[in-house]
């Protein structure tokens, strides 16, 4: 039976308790080190093998008569690519022991959101996931932000493709000229926030200086001949000035990064998410204060954060979000990556619709801003009723030999509240049990 | 609102008194609706390039801003200046009845930035602000007209659709609702759910409406694919024909930046199938019936290099009903000469959205334009009777 202690860390920090698999042993932070064993058994098609097929279907189109066919029948294999990633995800998440890298991962997908526009790049999301973000959870912040913007997702999202500098060789010939979205949002959602202390002109120059980033045949690209010429200055500092080169932009990436501002504003968010609204200005000062000590190191934040006496307290203002959600329930039922990655088509596209009808149509927020962060946001009546519907198809199909009450222990051990215990084992039958344990608030809240 | 989980018990003991004295623990009243006219307000997200919708193709400039998008064979003639895109040829019956009119050139004050989420956020909140800026606590300008209702019950404004919409959230009670979620529950199960809740005010609340209206409505009979427009209309007529007086709900995609004619194809044909679900389903409460389609911006006045078109400011509404002074294009037209578009790109608002929406209301619930001008859309000067109510 879990201690009280472990309870509220595997709610607030991870998804929930997995009674059929031992606790990760060593702390959260721990949970970060080394390689994740996970990497390997649940591979993802990463991001070079997938702009090739890319091109190659991009190649079939423009062919006629027979290859029509091939060009079908290859936009069909990555559209099944797509729904494939989404059900890797979840099976990664509900099978992971390290709930807590997960957890942090999910926290900056959604910090870096992408939401696809077209066919097209939904078929990159995943990669954009495993290549941008994944491996630099616990890096220096810096390198997360240079690889995301070295992402052919976010560049394209946000139209960074389509920029060019007025001045450069290409602007001048064919009258294009600047795309303000990256540069405004790497400031405004990403790193200062909007309350930081930055103009109009700062975005602009920082417009500039990101032009030359597009996407070429074989991935992002730096293009001189599109680069706005001349040095830009931006924050008071001045960037480039000689031939153009990627290199200046990852140089106030890195400044950008190392700003108190920024800081705090990782810190705040990071708290917002995993310990409430209104977070404390003390943590959130801890938070930046360790953080530009380490030289800008994201472990130093959630050192300060875990160790915080609010991470500990057993007040639960958050909803898990769907995805979230889903992911706690089919843990706490015992479902392997297996269970999940055995699924097919028909059931995958069933979570997808399950997922919208709670609302969150999984990855895709409406905005770069991401999914929103209120409890309120996540339970309305059609949505309360989209996470019971769900759940009670799923206790009804997979899990009607199980035992209410075993599970109720396993999950929430002496923390369980009389009521919950009393509706639990008055339930008719046991699926109709188990289903009020797990749409119960101390399932979903955190 | 915060809670511990172990503290649950005492929490329930203490939340004890509100929660009998919500409005939700007793059935809804047999009290008289708030008048007969009903209100459906669609949110178009993404913002709707008007332009492309109704055409003004009486103007010389407007084939030469838009080489491509300009062509629509089966676009519909209106009034010899504006023609109605191909893909709502089907409406054009509500056209000659007088039942479906449009305002051209109108947008709420927002201008410049240009974000969807900022100028959504202004769309639903009514608010006064050009920068786009919000206020913590903000809320949607139809919740607030609820205050200017006397009679409004909890049913008379409905959420529809699976995502919490602003424009309907703040201090007065509604109804939200998604068609097709399937909620069939024992009568033992049900008791069991409402114990489990009564302890958290935020489930509780949603818990005892989502078995209140699932108990009332047909579950898994939604007539058409799930969350498409048409769906979420129907169940708006069937809810309008009850106690609901107004509705709304949210038709996504309109931001068309690359082929056009495909996105807008596919989002104004949700539109339109929607508004003829609405008329089929209101039968003759259609009659007192306004439907307003109301976007966050219009779309650049010239066409992009990827057959598309780029965010703009000016934009169209698009209105339907048997309620509506129907059969004609409202607004003043600014024309399309260089010198008079906004910051030589935009098609230039000659009027703000927020008047019609304010007039709407008056003349169907007989909201004074004082109390409009105060509670619902502060800071708007509503002007002259626009006329669109019949």
């Amino acid at each position: 039976m879990p201690s009280p202690a472990e309870i509220t860390q595997a709610a607030r920090f991870e998804y929930g308790i997995k009674p059929n698999q031992s606790r990760f042993s060593g702390g959260l932070l721990a949970q970060l080190d080394g390689p994740d064993p996970l990497d390997l058994s649940i591979p993802v098609l990463r991001t070079d093998e997938r702009m090739q097929r890319l091109v190659g279907v991009r190649e079939l189109r423009g062919m006629r008569g027979q290859d029509q066919e091939a060009f079908k029948a290859a936009q069909r294999e990555l559209r099944q690519l797509a729904a494939k990633d989404m059900v890797s995800l979840l099976a990664r998440a509900v099978e992971n022991p390290r709930g807590f890298r997960e957890r942090i991962f999910a926290f900056w997908i959604d910090h870096f959101s992408v939401t696809p526009q077209q066919a097209n790049s939904s078929y990159m999301l995943a990669a954009y996931f495993e290549d941008a973000i994944r491996p630099h959870i616990s890096t220096r912040f810096a390198d997360m932000l240079k690889a995301v913007v070295g992402h052919p997702s976010m560049l394209l999202y946000l139209g960074q493709n389509v920029s060019v500098g007025p001045n450069s060789q290409i602007g001048q010939r064919r009258e294009k000229g600047l795309n303000e979205n990256l540069a405004r949002e790497v400031l405004e959602l990403h790193t200062l926030g909007v309350d930081g202390s930055y103009t109009q002109e700062d975005v602009r120059q920082f417009a500039e200086l990101l032009t030359g980033l597009t996407i070429g045949r074989n991935g992002v690209d730096f293009a001189p001949n599109r680069a706005e010429p001349g040095p830009e200055t931006i924050l008071g500092r001045s960037y480039g000035g000689g031939r153009p080169r990627a290199q200046d932009i990852e140089d106030f990436l890195e400044d950008l990064a190392m700003m108190p501002e920024t800081a705090r504003h990782l810190a705040g968010k990071l708290v917002v998410h995993f310990i409430g609204p209104a977070p404390q200005p003390q943590l959130v000062e801890a938070m930046a204060g360790a953080y530009l000590a380490s030289g800008g190191e994201m472990r130093a934040l959630y050192e300060v954060l875990i160790d915080s006496a609010a991470a500990r307290a057993d007040v639960f203002p958050k909803v898990r979000p769907p995805f979230e959600y889903m992911v706690t329930v089919l843990r706490a039922l015992g479902f392997s990556a297996d269970d999940i990655l055995s699924v097919g088509g028909k059931e995958a596209r069933a979570l997808q619709s399950a997922l919208t009808a709670m609302g969150q149509r999984p990855f895709q927020p409406n905005g770069p801003d991401g999914w929103p962060e209120e409890a309120e946001s996540w339970i309305n009546p059609p949505q309360l009723a989209a996470r019971i519907s769900w759940v009670g198809q799923l206790t009804h199909t997979y899990a009607n030999d199980r035992d209410p009450r075993a599970l109720l222990e396993a999950l929430l051990g002496d923390t369980a509240p009389e009521f919950l215990s009393f509706a639990v084992s008055g339930a008719e039958s046991k699926w109709e049990g188990l289903s009020l344990l797990l749409v119960s608030p101390a399932l979903m809240r955190r | 609102m915060t809670l511990s989980r172990r503290k649950f018990l005492i929490n329930s003991s203490l939340l004890g008194c509100s929660a009998a004295a919500s409005p939700l623990f007793t059935p809804l009243t047999l009290a008289a609706a708030p008048g007969d006219n009903r209100l459906v307000v669609i949110i178009l997200r993404g913002a709707m390039d008007g332009l492309d919708v109704v055409r003004p193709y009486g103007e010389p400039d407007y084939a030469r801003y838009r080489p491509t998008l300009s062509q629509d064979e089966g676009a519909q003639d209106l009034d010899g200046f504006f023609a109605l895109n191909s893909t709502l040829a089907p409406l054009m019956p509500l056209w000659q009845a007088k039942e479906l009119a449009f305002v051209q050139a109108v947008s709420t004050p927002y201008r410049d930035k240009r974000s969807h989420f900022d100028g959504q956020d202004l769309l639903e909140t009514g608010s006064n602000s050009r920068s786009g800026e919000t206020t913590a606590g903000k809320t949607g300008w139809l919740n607030r007209a609820l205050s200017l209702l006397p009679d409004a019950q909890t049913e008379t404004a409905y959420s529809v659709g699976p995502s919490r919409m602003l424009l309907l959230d703040g201090e007065n009670d509604y109804s939200a609702w998604s068609p097709g979620v399937d909620l069939t529950l024992s009568p033992q199960t049900r008791e069991l759910l409402k114990r489990i809740y009564a302890a958290d005010p935020l489930f509780e609340t949603s818990a005892l409406m989502a078995l209140e209206i699932s108990a009332k409505t047909d579950m898994m009979e939604t007539g058409g694919r799930r969350g498409s427009a048409k769906v979420l209309a129907k169940f708006a007529a069937e809810r309008l024909n009850e106690e609901t007086r107004i509705a709304s709900f949210s038709i996504n995609g309109w931001d068309s930046h690359n082929n056009q004619r495909g996105t807008l194809n596919r989002a104004l044909g949700e539109l339109g199938e929607a508004i003829l679900a609405l008329k089929a389903g209101l039968g003759s409460n259609w009659q007192r019936t306004t439907v307003l389609a109301i976007t966050e911006f219009g779309r650049t006045v010239a066409e992009n290099g990827t057959s598309g078109t780029d965010h703009g400011t000016g934009g169209a509404m698009v209105m339907a009903g048997g309620a509506i002074n129907g059969g004609q294009v409202f607004g003043q037209w600014p024309g399309l000469g260089e010198l008079d578009l906004y910051q030589n790109r935009d098609l230039e608002p000659t009027s703000d959205v927020r008047r019609y929406l304010g007039w709407a209301l008056r003349d169907l619930f007989g909201m004074e334009a004082s109390a409009l001008g105060s509670t619902v859309f502060p800071g708007l000067d509503m002007g002259d009777n626009v006329g669109i109510i019949a």
